[in-house]
Protein backbone atom coordinates (compact mmCIF):
# COMPACT_ATOMS: atom_id res chain seq x y z
CA UNK A 1 0.00 0.00 0.00
CA UNK A 2 1.46 3.28 -0.64
CA UNK A 3 1.79 6.44 1.54
CA UNK A 4 -0.61 8.33 0.18
CA UNK A 5 -3.13 5.83 -0.04
CA UNK A 6 -2.27 4.88 4.06
CA UNK A 7 -3.41 8.56 4.71
CA UNK A 8 -6.47 8.37 3.21
CA UNK A 9 -7.47 5.47 4.86
CA UNK A 10 -6.55 6.76 8.11
CA UNK A 11 -8.12 10.21 7.67
CA UNK A 12 -11.53 7.85 6.33
CA UNK A 13 -10.97 5.78 9.67
CA UNK A 14 -10.57 9.31 11.52
CA UNK A 15 -13.57 11.23 9.93
CA UNK A 16 -16.08 7.94 10.23
CA UNK A 17 -15.15 7.62 14.01
CA UNK A 18 -15.83 11.36 14.50
CA UNK A 19 -18.86 11.12 12.57
CA UNK A 20 -20.29 8.09 14.77
CA UNK A 21 -19.32 10.10 17.55
CA UNK A 22 -21.52 12.95 16.54
CA UNK A 23 -24.37 10.71 15.60
CA UNK A 24 -24.52 9.38 18.81
CA UNK A 25 -24.69 12.73 20.52
CA UNK A 26 -27.05 14.13 18.43
CA UNK A 27 -29.65 11.24 19.54
CA UNK A 28 -28.60 11.67 23.27
CA UNK A 29 -29.06 15.07 22.52
CA UNK A 30 -32.33 14.92 20.98
CA UNK A 31 -34.07 11.77 23.25
CA UNK A 32 -32.70 14.80 26.14
CA UNK A 33 -35.00 17.44 25.00
CA UNK A 34 -38.06 15.22 24.17
CA UNK A 35 -37.50 14.49 27.88
CA UNK A 36 -37.40 18.25 28.71
CA UNK A 37 -40.53 19.19 26.42
CA UNK A 38 -42.60 16.13 28.07
CA UNK A 39 -41.91 17.44 31.61
CA UNK A 40 -42.37 21.39 30.22
CA UNK A 41 -45.78 19.95 28.38
CA UNK A 42 -46.94 18.01 32.02
CA UNK A 43 -46.24 21.17 33.74
CA UNK A 44 -47.90 23.48 31.53
CA UNK A 45 -50.90 20.75 31.85
CA UNK A 46 -53.77 21.29 34.24
CA UNK A 47 -52.67 17.45 35.21
CA UNK A 48 -50.02 16.52 36.78
CA UNK A 49 -48.84 13.41 34.98
CA UNK A 50 -48.52 11.50 38.67
CA UNK A 51 -52.24 12.22 38.71
CA UNK A 52 -52.53 9.11 36.18
CA UNK A 53 -52.17 5.20 37.13
CA UNK A 54 -49.56 3.57 34.70
CA UNK A 55 -48.02 0.93 36.75
CA UNK A 56 -44.45 3.00 36.81
CA UNK A 57 -44.08 3.22 32.75
CA UNK A 58 -43.47 6.62 31.60
CA UNK A 59 -45.28 8.14 28.58
CA UNK A 60 -42.25 7.45 26.61
CA UNK A 61 -42.65 3.87 27.87
CA UNK A 62 -45.81 3.35 26.76
CA UNK A 63 -45.23 5.26 23.35
CA UNK A 64 -42.23 3.02 22.57
CA UNK A 65 -43.77 -0.71 24.12
CA UNK A 66 -47.45 -0.25 23.26
CA UNK A 67 -47.42 -3.00 20.91
CA UNK A 68 -45.53 -5.62 23.73
CA UNK A 69 -48.58 -3.55 26.42
CA UNK A 70 -51.07 -4.55 24.13
CA UNK A 71 -50.55 -8.31 24.11
CA UNK A 72 -52.64 -9.93 26.66
CA UNK A 73 -50.22 -12.72 28.37
CA UNK A 74 -47.72 -10.00 28.26
CA UNK A 75 -48.78 -6.86 29.04
CA UNK A 76 -48.26 -3.96 31.39
CA UNK A 77 -46.72 -5.72 34.02
CA UNK A 78 -44.17 -8.12 31.81
CA UNK A 79 -42.91 -4.91 30.49
CA UNK A 80 -42.71 -3.10 33.90
CA UNK A 81 -40.90 -6.71 34.81
CA UNK A 82 -38.59 -6.86 31.59
CA UNK A 83 -37.28 -2.99 32.17
CA UNK A 84 -36.37 -3.38 35.58
CA UNK A 85 -34.42 -6.52 34.80
CA UNK A 86 -30.82 -7.18 33.90
CA UNK A 87 -29.53 -9.53 31.19
CA UNK A 88 -25.96 -10.21 30.36
CA UNK A 89 -24.94 -11.86 27.01
CA UNK A 90 -21.65 -13.29 26.83
CA UNK A 91 -20.03 -13.04 23.39
CA UNK A 92 -21.26 -10.44 20.50
CA UNK A 93 -21.11 -13.43 17.88
CA UNK A 94 -23.62 -15.13 15.63
CA UNK A 95 -25.77 -15.99 18.29
CA UNK A 96 -25.33 -12.87 20.42
CA UNK A 97 -26.02 -10.71 17.49
CA UNK A 98 -29.81 -10.57 17.33
CA UNK A 99 -30.38 -11.27 20.65
CA UNK A 100 -28.72 -8.19 21.50
CA UNK A 101 -30.90 -6.58 18.75
CA UNK A 102 -34.11 -7.50 20.62
CA UNK A 103 -33.00 -7.39 24.18
CA UNK A 104 -32.14 -3.41 23.03
CA UNK A 105 -35.17 -2.73 21.31
CA UNK A 106 -37.46 -4.89 24.19
CA UNK A 107 -36.47 -2.93 26.25
CA UNK A 108 -34.23 -4.80 28.92
CA UNK A 109 -33.08 -2.32 31.86
CA UNK A 110 -29.58 -2.88 31.57
CA UNK A 111 -27.90 -5.31 28.78
CA UNK A 112 -24.54 -5.83 29.37
CA UNK A 113 -22.18 -7.44 27.12
CA UNK A 114 -19.02 -9.51 27.45
CA UNK A 115 -16.53 -10.09 24.57
CA UNK A 116 -12.50 -10.20 23.95
CA UNK A 117 -12.46 -10.02 19.91
CA UNK A 118 -12.74 -7.61 17.18
CA UNK A 119 -15.11 -7.29 14.50
CA UNK A 120 -13.82 -9.50 11.44
CA UNK A 121 -15.21 -9.06 7.80
CA UNK A 122 -15.47 -13.25 7.42
CA UNK A 123 -17.67 -13.13 9.91
CA UNK A 124 -19.95 -10.46 9.76
CA UNK A 125 -22.41 -13.15 7.54
CA UNK A 126 -23.66 -13.87 10.88
CA UNK A 127 -23.02 -11.46 13.41
CA UNK A 128 -25.35 -9.16 11.62
CA UNK A 129 -25.25 -6.53 14.62
CA UNK A 130 -21.37 -5.25 13.58
CA UNK A 131 -21.46 -3.22 10.28
CA UNK A 132 -18.66 -2.32 8.02
CA UNK A 133 -17.29 0.81 9.63
CA UNK A 134 -16.36 -1.40 12.83
CA UNK A 135 -14.22 -4.32 11.26
CA UNK A 136 -11.06 -4.43 13.33
CA UNK A 137 -12.18 -2.43 16.67
CA UNK A 138 -13.73 -4.27 19.53
CA UNK A 139 -16.94 -6.56 18.98
CA UNK A 140 -18.16 -4.81 22.30
CA UNK A 141 -18.15 -1.19 21.67
CA UNK A 142 -19.58 -1.96 18.13
CA UNK A 143 -22.57 -3.78 19.55
CA UNK A 144 -22.83 -1.63 22.44
CA UNK A 145 -23.05 1.03 19.90
CA UNK A 146 -25.84 -0.46 17.79
CA UNK A 147 -28.01 -1.18 20.65
CA UNK A 148 -28.05 2.74 22.15
CA UNK A 149 -28.75 3.54 18.95
CA UNK A 150 -31.88 1.23 18.80
CA UNK A 151 -32.91 2.04 22.09
CA UNK A 152 -31.05 4.95 23.94
CA UNK A 153 -33.00 4.65 26.87
CA UNK A 154 -31.55 1.51 28.27
CA UNK A 155 -28.27 1.30 29.76
CA UNK A 156 -25.73 -0.93 27.90
CA UNK A 157 -22.77 -1.67 30.42
CA UNK A 158 -19.64 -2.83 27.59
CA UNK A 159 -17.59 -5.92 29.33
CA UNK A 160 -14.71 -5.95 26.87
CA UNK A 161 -12.61 -8.42 28.58
CA UNK A 162 -12.80 -12.41 28.22
CA UNK A 163 -14.68 -14.21 30.47
CA UNK A 164 -11.91 -16.11 32.98
CA UNK A 165 -12.65 -17.85 35.97
CA UNK A 166 -11.28 -14.63 37.35
CA UNK A 167 -13.76 -12.26 36.34
CA UNK A 168 -16.23 -14.28 36.28
CA UNK A 169 -18.05 -14.24 39.29
CA UNK A 170 -17.73 -10.59 39.68
CA UNK A 171 -19.32 -9.96 35.88
CA UNK A 172 -22.25 -12.34 36.06
CA UNK A 173 -23.46 -11.38 39.84
CA UNK A 174 -24.38 -7.96 38.44
CA UNK A 175 -26.97 -9.89 36.31
CA UNK A 176 -30.07 -11.49 36.58
CA UNK A 177 -30.07 -13.72 33.73
CA UNK A 178 -27.15 -14.72 31.54
CA UNK A 179 -27.02 -15.31 27.52
CA UNK A 180 -24.51 -18.28 26.56
CA UNK A 181 -23.86 -16.93 23.14
CA UNK A 182 -20.12 -18.35 23.03
CA UNK A 183 -18.28 -20.86 20.36
CA UNK A 184 -16.49 -23.46 22.85
CA UNK A 185 -16.33 -25.88 25.42
CA UNK A 186 -14.40 -24.66 28.28
CA UNK A 187 -16.72 -21.41 28.05
CA UNK A 188 -19.63 -22.99 28.10
CA UNK A 189 -18.78 -25.16 31.14
CA UNK A 190 -17.56 -22.30 33.15
CA UNK A 191 -20.45 -20.28 32.47
CA UNK A 192 -22.92 -22.62 33.67
CA UNK A 193 -20.56 -23.53 36.60
CA UNK A 194 -20.78 -19.71 37.77
CA UNK A 195 -24.70 -19.68 36.83
CA UNK A 196 -25.06 -22.43 39.29
CA UNK A 197 -22.64 -21.00 41.76
CA UNK A 198 -24.56 -17.73 41.69
CA UNK A 199 -27.88 -19.32 41.15
CA UNK A 200 -28.49 -17.68 37.91
CA UNK A 201 -30.93 -19.23 34.86
CA UNK A 202 -28.98 -19.74 31.72
CA UNK A 203 -29.68 -19.17 28.60
CA UNK A 204 -27.51 -21.54 26.13
CA UNK A 205 -27.82 -21.61 22.76
CA UNK A 206 -25.15 -22.96 20.02
CA UNK A 207 -24.73 -23.45 16.09
CA UNK A 208 -22.88 -25.06 13.76
CA UNK A 209 -23.05 -25.85 10.01
CA UNK A 210 -26.79 -26.23 9.10
CA UNK A 211 -28.02 -27.06 12.82
CA UNK A 212 -28.89 -25.81 16.16
CA UNK A 213 -29.39 -26.11 19.50
CA UNK A 214 -31.16 -24.22 22.37
CA UNK A 215 -31.99 -24.63 26.48
CA UNK A 216 -32.46 -22.86 29.73
CA UNK A 217 -29.98 -24.28 32.46
CA UNK A 218 -29.87 -23.94 35.77
CA UNK A 219 -33.67 -22.48 35.93
CA UNK A 220 -36.14 -23.42 38.68
CA UNK A 221 -34.41 -26.75 39.88
CA UNK A 222 -34.00 -28.06 36.16
CA UNK A 223 -30.48 -29.53 34.85
CA UNK A 224 -27.41 -27.49 34.77
CA UNK A 225 -25.58 -28.35 31.60
CA UNK A 226 -22.78 -30.96 33.23
CA UNK A 227 -26.20 -32.60 34.91
CA UNK A 228 -27.02 -33.14 30.78
CA UNK A 229 -22.47 -33.48 29.60
CA UNK A 230 -20.82 -34.73 32.78
CA UNK A 231 -18.07 -35.44 30.95
CA UNK A 232 -16.29 -33.05 28.48
CA UNK A 233 -16.59 -34.73 24.94
CA UNK A 234 -12.99 -35.56 23.22
CA UNK A 235 -11.20 -32.54 21.30
CA UNK A 236 -11.69 -33.85 18.05
CA UNK A 237 -15.15 -33.62 18.52
CA UNK A 238 -15.44 -30.31 18.99
CA UNK A 239 -15.68 -28.30 15.86
CA UNK A 240 -15.65 -24.78 15.51
CA UNK A 241 -17.58 -22.24 13.08
CA UNK A 242 -14.30 -21.27 11.28
CA UNK A 243 -13.43 -25.30 10.29
CA UNK A 244 -16.48 -26.16 10.31
CA UNK A 245 -18.21 -23.15 8.99
CA UNK A 246 -21.86 -22.13 9.48
CA UNK A 247 -25.15 -20.60 7.41
CA UNK A 248 -25.46 -16.99 8.84
CA UNK A 249 -29.07 -17.10 9.16
CA UNK A 250 -28.78 -20.40 11.63
CA UNK A 251 -27.12 -18.85 14.47
CA UNK A 252 -29.24 -15.71 13.97
CA UNK A 253 -32.48 -17.83 14.55
CA UNK A 254 -30.82 -19.40 17.46
CA UNK A 255 -30.00 -16.30 18.83
CA UNK A 256 -33.67 -15.27 18.24
CA UNK A 257 -35.11 -18.01 20.22
CA UNK A 258 -32.10 -17.21 23.03
CA UNK A 259 -33.67 -13.77 23.31
CA UNK A 260 -37.21 -14.87 23.10
CA UNK A 261 -36.40 -17.13 26.14
CA UNK A 262 -34.40 -14.76 28.41
CA UNK A 263 -37.27 -12.22 27.84
CA UNK A 264 -39.76 -14.96 28.83
CA UNK A 265 -37.49 -15.05 31.64
CA UNK A 266 -36.95 -11.82 32.76
CA UNK A 267 -40.72 -10.96 31.88
CA UNK A 268 -42.24 -13.49 34.46
CA UNK A 269 -44.44 -15.11 31.27
CA UNK A 270 -44.87 -18.41 29.81
CA UNK A 271 -42.87 -21.62 30.34
CA UNK A 272 -38.89 -21.20 29.84
CA UNK A 273 -37.70 -24.16 27.65
CA UNK A 274 -36.07 -26.05 30.86
CA UNK A 275 -35.75 -29.46 31.22
CA UNK A 276 -36.78 -29.62 26.95
CA UNK A 277 -34.33 -28.91 24.13
CA UNK A 278 -34.77 -27.55 20.94
CA UNK A 279 -33.04 -29.38 17.74
CA UNK A 280 -32.96 -27.48 14.67
CA UNK A 281 -31.99 -28.83 11.36
CA UNK A 282 -32.33 -25.91 8.86
CA UNK A 283 -31.03 -27.75 5.84
CA UNK A 284 -34.39 -30.41 6.00
CA UNK A 285 -36.32 -27.68 7.73
CA UNK A 286 -37.07 -29.64 10.75
CA UNK A 287 -37.47 -28.39 14.43
CA UNK A 288 -37.56 -30.72 17.05
CA UNK A 289 -38.41 -30.17 20.72
CA UNK A 290 -37.01 -32.76 22.88
CA UNK A 291 -37.05 -34.05 27.01
CA UNK A 292 -34.17 -33.43 28.40
CA UNK A 293 -32.88 -35.35 32.12
CA UNK A 294 -33.62 -33.10 34.91
CA UNK A 295 -31.75 -32.10 37.71
CA UNK A 296 -28.90 -35.24 38.39
CA UNK A 297 -28.53 -35.79 41.81
CA UNK A 298 -25.06 -36.93 41.47
CA UNK A 299 -24.02 -33.47 39.26
CA UNK A 300 -20.49 -32.49 40.27
CA UNK A 301 -21.90 -28.88 40.40
CA UNK A 302 -25.37 -28.94 41.15
CA UNK A 303 -26.06 -31.98 42.60
CA UNK A 304 -26.82 -32.88 46.31
CA UNK A 305 -23.81 -33.79 47.34
CA UNK A 306 -21.99 -31.13 45.48
CA UNK A 307 -18.91 -29.25 47.47
CA UNK A 308 -18.40 -26.87 44.06
CA UNK A 309 -18.08 -23.45 45.57
CA UNK A 310 -17.51 -20.24 44.32
CA UNK A 311 -13.97 -20.67 45.63
CA UNK A 312 -13.63 -23.87 43.81
CA UNK A 313 -15.03 -22.07 40.66
CA UNK A 314 -12.11 -19.60 40.99
CA UNK A 315 -9.48 -22.27 40.65
CA UNK A 316 -10.97 -24.39 38.61
CA UNK A 317 -9.37 -25.26 35.01
CA UNK A 318 -11.67 -25.02 32.60
CA UNK A 319 -8.81 -25.56 29.74
CA UNK A 320 -7.50 -28.74 31.40
CA UNK A 321 -10.89 -30.07 31.65
CA UNK A 322 -11.91 -29.78 28.12
CA UNK A 323 -8.16 -30.50 26.68
CA UNK A 324 -9.06 -26.88 25.03
CA UNK A 325 -7.78 -23.75 25.41
CA UNK A 326 -10.31 -21.07 25.86
CA UNK A 327 -9.57 -18.44 23.37
CA UNK A 328 -9.07 -20.96 20.63
CA UNK A 329 -5.71 -20.61 18.61
CA UNK A 330 -5.14 -22.87 15.16
CA UNK A 331 -3.45 -25.92 15.86
CA UNK A 332 0.12 -26.06 15.12
CA UNK A 333 1.30 -29.55 14.36
CA UNK A 334 5.00 -30.70 14.17
CA UNK A 335 4.42 -33.81 12.52
CA UNK A 336 7.70 -34.54 10.35
CA UNK A 337 11.29 -33.81 9.99
CA UNK A 338 11.98 -30.80 8.87
CA UNK A 339 13.45 -32.28 5.40
CA UNK A 340 10.22 -33.33 4.75
CA UNK A 341 8.45 -30.11 4.65
CA UNK A 342 9.24 -27.03 2.21
CA UNK A 343 7.91 -23.64 2.85
CA UNK A 344 5.84 -21.47 0.68
CA UNK A 345 8.01 -19.77 -0.74
CA UNK A 346 10.35 -22.57 -1.42
CA UNK A 347 7.62 -24.46 -3.48
CA UNK A 348 6.86 -21.14 -5.35
CA UNK A 349 10.56 -21.45 -6.66
CA UNK A 350 9.54 -24.95 -7.64
CA UNK A 351 6.88 -23.69 -10.08
CA UNK A 352 9.12 -21.15 -11.15
CA UNK A 353 12.08 -23.07 -12.36
CA UNK A 354 9.06 -25.82 -14.00
CA UNK A 355 10.96 -28.40 -11.28
CA UNK A 356 8.42 -31.67 -12.70
CA UNK A 357 6.17 -32.03 -9.59
CA UNK A 358 2.71 -33.47 -8.34
CA UNK A 359 0.81 -31.22 -6.05
CA UNK A 360 -1.61 -33.19 -4.04
CA UNK A 361 -4.03 -30.71 -2.42
CA UNK A 362 -5.83 -32.66 0.62
CA UNK A 363 -8.77 -30.31 1.86
CA UNK A 364 -12.64 -31.37 1.94
CA UNK A 365 -13.75 -31.27 -2.14
CA UNK A 366 -16.14 -28.41 -1.31
CA UNK A 367 -13.15 -25.94 0.01
CA UNK A 368 -10.78 -27.08 -2.50
CA UNK A 369 -13.53 -25.50 -4.82
CA UNK A 370 -13.29 -22.47 -3.30
CA UNK A 371 -9.80 -21.49 -4.43
CA UNK A 372 -6.95 -23.87 -5.50
CA UNK A 373 -3.17 -23.74 -6.22
CA UNK A 374 -2.02 -24.06 -9.92
CA UNK A 375 -2.48 -27.73 -11.50
CA UNK A 376 -2.53 -29.21 -8.14
CA UNK A 377 -4.93 -32.58 -7.44
CA UNK A 378 -8.21 -32.57 -5.08
CA UNK A 379 -7.50 -35.63 -3.45
CA UNK A 380 -8.77 -35.29 0.04
CA UNK A 381 -7.37 -36.58 3.09
CA UNK A 382 -10.10 -39.41 4.24
CA UNK A 383 -10.20 -40.57 0.46
CA UNK A 384 -6.36 -40.71 -0.34
CA UNK A 385 -6.25 -44.69 1.03
CA UNK A 386 -8.65 -45.76 -1.84
CA UNK A 387 -6.91 -43.27 -4.16
CA UNK A 388 -3.14 -43.21 -4.24
CA UNK A 389 -3.17 -45.25 -7.63
CA UNK A 390 -3.83 -42.07 -8.37
CA UNK A 391 -0.85 -40.56 -6.85
CA UNK A 392 1.43 -43.29 -8.52
CA UNK A 393 -0.41 -42.68 -12.23
CA UNK A 394 0.46 -38.44 -11.91
CA UNK A 395 3.65 -38.56 -10.96
CA UNK A 396 4.45 -41.57 -13.64
CA UNK A 397 2.56 -39.20 -16.19
CA UNK A 398 4.74 -35.95 -14.86
CA UNK A 399 7.67 -38.01 -15.34
CA UNK A 400 6.92 -38.66 -18.77
CA UNK A 401 6.54 -35.87 -19.84
CA UNK A 402 9.38 -34.04 -18.86
CA UNK A 403 12.02 -36.69 -17.52
CA UNK A 404 13.42 -36.61 -20.72
CA UNK A 405 15.15 -33.05 -20.20
CA UNK A 406 15.61 -33.00 -16.25
CA UNK A 407 16.66 -36.86 -15.90
CA UNK A 408 15.68 -36.53 -12.65
CA UNK A 409 12.35 -38.20 -10.97
CA UNK A 410 9.24 -35.84 -10.49
CA UNK A 411 8.59 -34.99 -6.34
CA UNK A 412 5.46 -35.15 -4.61
CA UNK A 413 3.95 -32.26 -2.66
CA UNK A 414 1.67 -32.46 -0.70
CA UNK A 415 -1.17 -28.95 1.24
CA UNK A 416 -4.06 -28.61 3.05
CA UNK A 417 -5.53 -25.57 3.92
CA UNK A 418 -3.23 -24.93 6.99
CA UNK A 419 -0.87 -27.71 7.26
CA UNK A 420 -2.12 -30.09 9.63
CA UNK A 421 -3.21 -32.67 7.23
CA UNK A 422 -0.89 -32.51 5.01
CA UNK A 423 1.73 -33.89 7.38
CA UNK A 424 -1.02 -36.70 8.30
CA UNK A 425 -1.00 -37.56 4.59
CA UNK A 426 2.72 -37.35 3.81
CA UNK A 427 3.03 -39.25 7.15
CA UNK A 428 0.66 -41.87 5.51
CA UNK A 429 2.37 -41.71 2.11
CA UNK A 430 5.78 -42.32 3.46
CA UNK A 431 4.14 -45.25 5.16
CA UNK A 432 3.07 -46.53 1.55
CA UNK A 433 6.32 -46.15 0.01
CA UNK A 434 6.01 -42.88 -1.59
CA UNK A 435 9.14 -41.70 0.91
CA UNK A 436 10.39 -38.67 -0.78
CA UNK A 437 6.89 -36.73 -0.28
CA UNK A 438 6.93 -33.58 1.35
CA UNK A 439 4.33 -31.08 2.75
CA UNK A 440 3.82 -27.39 1.89
CA UNK A 441 4.11 -25.71 5.49
CA UNK A 442 1.21 -23.81 6.61
CA UNK A 443 -0.68 -24.60 3.56
CA UNK A 444 -2.50 -22.21 1.04
CA UNK A 445 -2.95 -19.65 3.96
CA UNK A 446 0.97 -19.32 4.06
CA UNK A 447 0.64 -19.20 0.61
CA UNK A 448 -1.21 -16.09 0.17
CA UNK A 449 1.06 -14.38 3.00
CA UNK A 450 4.57 -15.20 1.85
CA UNK A 451 4.35 -15.91 -1.76
CA UNK A 452 1.26 -14.03 -3.12
CA UNK A 453 -0.95 -11.66 -1.19
CA UNK A 454 -3.63 -11.51 -3.77
CA UNK A 455 -4.68 -15.26 -3.28
CA UNK A 456 -7.86 -15.52 -1.14
CA UNK A 457 -8.21 -16.88 1.98
CA UNK A 458 -11.10 -18.07 3.87
CA UNK B 1 -36.65 -48.41 13.38
CA UNK B 2 -35.78 -45.00 12.52
CA UNK B 3 -32.17 -43.62 13.51
CA UNK B 4 -30.89 -39.92 12.73
CA UNK B 5 -27.62 -38.56 13.61
CA UNK B 6 -27.00 -35.20 13.88
CA UNK B 7 -24.21 -32.29 14.99
CA UNK B 8 -21.68 -34.23 12.37
CA UNK B 9 -22.47 -37.50 13.35
CA UNK B 10 -24.25 -38.42 10.24
CA UNK B 11 -20.66 -37.44 8.97
CA UNK B 12 -19.09 -40.88 10.20
CA UNK B 13 -21.99 -42.92 8.44
CA UNK B 14 -21.68 -42.08 4.77
CA UNK B 15 -22.89 -38.46 5.46
CA UNK B 16 -26.68 -39.88 5.77
CA UNK B 17 -28.81 -38.80 8.41
CA UNK B 18 -31.33 -40.98 8.40
CA UNK B 19 -31.29 -44.63 8.41
CA UNK B 20 -34.16 -47.11 8.01
CA UNK B 21 -32.87 -50.30 10.06
CA UNK B 22 -34.44 -53.48 10.64
CA UNK B 23 -32.40 -55.51 13.58
CA UNK B 24 -32.58 -59.78 13.54
CA UNK B 25 -32.53 -60.91 17.28
CA UNK B 26 -29.96 -62.64 18.70
CA UNK B 27 -29.49 -65.17 20.66
CA UNK B 28 -33.44 -65.79 20.86
CA UNK B 29 -34.03 -63.08 23.01
CA UNK B 30 -36.88 -61.42 23.10
CA UNK B 31 -36.68 -57.88 23.48
CA UNK B 32 -33.98 -55.63 22.07
CA UNK B 33 -32.28 -52.96 23.77
CA UNK B 34 -30.39 -49.98 23.02
CA UNK B 35 -27.30 -51.63 24.06
CA UNK B 36 -27.80 -53.71 21.32
CA UNK B 37 -28.50 -51.30 19.07
CA UNK B 38 -25.29 -50.08 19.73
CA UNK B 39 -23.55 -53.11 19.13
CA UNK B 40 -25.08 -53.48 15.86
CA UNK B 41 -24.53 -50.30 14.98
CA UNK B 42 -21.01 -50.16 15.65
CA UNK B 43 -20.23 -53.19 13.20
CA UNK B 44 -23.08 -52.56 10.62
CA UNK B 45 -23.23 -48.51 10.38
CA UNK B 46 -20.13 -46.53 11.21
CA UNK B 47 -17.91 -46.53 8.50
CA UNK B 48 -14.84 -44.17 10.54
CA UNK B 49 -13.61 -43.04 13.40
CA UNK B 50 -15.78 -45.27 15.78
CA UNK B 51 -14.28 -43.23 18.86
CA UNK B 52 -16.15 -40.69 17.54
CA UNK B 53 -19.34 -42.24 18.47
CA UNK B 54 -18.55 -44.63 20.79
CA UNK B 55 -16.35 -44.95 24.16
CA UNK B 56 -16.71 -48.70 25.40
CA UNK B 57 -20.12 -50.00 25.07
CA UNK B 58 -21.93 -46.72 24.93
CA UNK B 59 -21.97 -43.95 22.91
CA UNK B 60 -18.68 -40.97 24.18
CA UNK B 61 -19.27 -37.79 26.39
CA UNK B 62 -21.27 -35.40 24.27
CA UNK B 63 -23.26 -37.34 22.18
CA UNK B 64 -27.20 -37.05 23.62
CA UNK B 65 -29.06 -40.18 22.68
CA UNK B 66 -33.07 -39.66 22.21
CA UNK B 67 -35.46 -42.10 22.51
CA UNK B 68 -38.95 -41.08 20.82
CA UNK B 69 -37.97 -37.31 21.30
CA UNK B 70 -36.95 -38.49 25.20
CA UNK B 71 -33.20 -38.44 26.75
CA UNK B 72 -32.47 -42.02 27.15
CA UNK B 73 -31.69 -41.15 30.64
CA UNK B 74 -35.30 -41.42 31.81
CA UNK B 75 -35.74 -44.23 30.01
CA UNK B 76 -32.72 -46.57 31.30
CA UNK B 77 -29.79 -45.88 28.96
CA UNK B 78 -28.17 -48.93 27.50
CA UNK B 79 -31.56 -50.85 29.08
CA UNK B 80 -34.23 -48.86 27.34
CA UNK B 81 -35.92 -51.54 25.25
CA UNK B 82 -36.88 -50.86 21.53
CA UNK B 83 -39.78 -51.45 19.86
CA UNK B 84 -40.86 -51.85 15.90
CA UNK B 85 -41.22 -48.20 14.81
CA UNK B 86 -39.10 -46.49 17.65
CA UNK B 87 -37.46 -43.65 16.47
CA UNK B 88 -33.81 -43.33 17.69
CA UNK B 89 -32.08 -40.10 17.43
CA UNK B 90 -27.88 -38.86 18.24
CA UNK B 91 -27.17 -35.76 19.03
CA UNK B 92 -23.11 -34.10 19.19
CA UNK B 93 -23.46 -31.06 21.52
CA UNK B 94 -22.47 -28.14 19.18
CA UNK B 95 -20.60 -25.51 20.74
CA UNK B 96 -20.07 -23.28 17.97
CA UNK B 97 -22.09 -19.53 17.95
ZN1 LIG C 1 -25.95 -30.03 37.29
Amino acid sequence: MSASEWEILRELDALKEAKATIARKISALEAQLKQIQLQNDAASNAFSSSSYSTNGLTQDMIHRYSRHLMLPSFGVQGQANLLKSSILVVGAGGLGAPALLYFAASGVGRLGIVDHDVVELNNMHRQVIHTEAYVGKPKVKSAAAACRSINSTIQVVEHQEALRTSNALEILSKYDIIVDATDNAPTRYMISDCCVVLGKPLVSGAALGLEGQLTVYNYNGGPCYRCLFPTPPPRTACQSCADGGVLGVVPGIIGCLQALEAIKIAASVGEPLSGRMLLLDALSGRIRIVKIRGRSMQCEACGENSTFTQQKFREFDYENFTETPLCVPPVKLNLLPSESRISSKEYSEIILKKEPHVLVDVRPAHQFKIVSLPKSMNIPLSTLEVRLPEVSSALKKEEENSGAVSGSSAQLYVVCRRGNDSQRAVQYLHKMGFTSARDIVGGIESWAHNVDPKFPTY
Amino acid sequence: MDETYRGGLELLCDSKKIHNVNIEQQNGEDKLTMKDLLSWIRTNLIKERPEMFMKGDTVRPGVLVLVNDCDWELSGQLNTSLEEKDVVVFISTLHGG
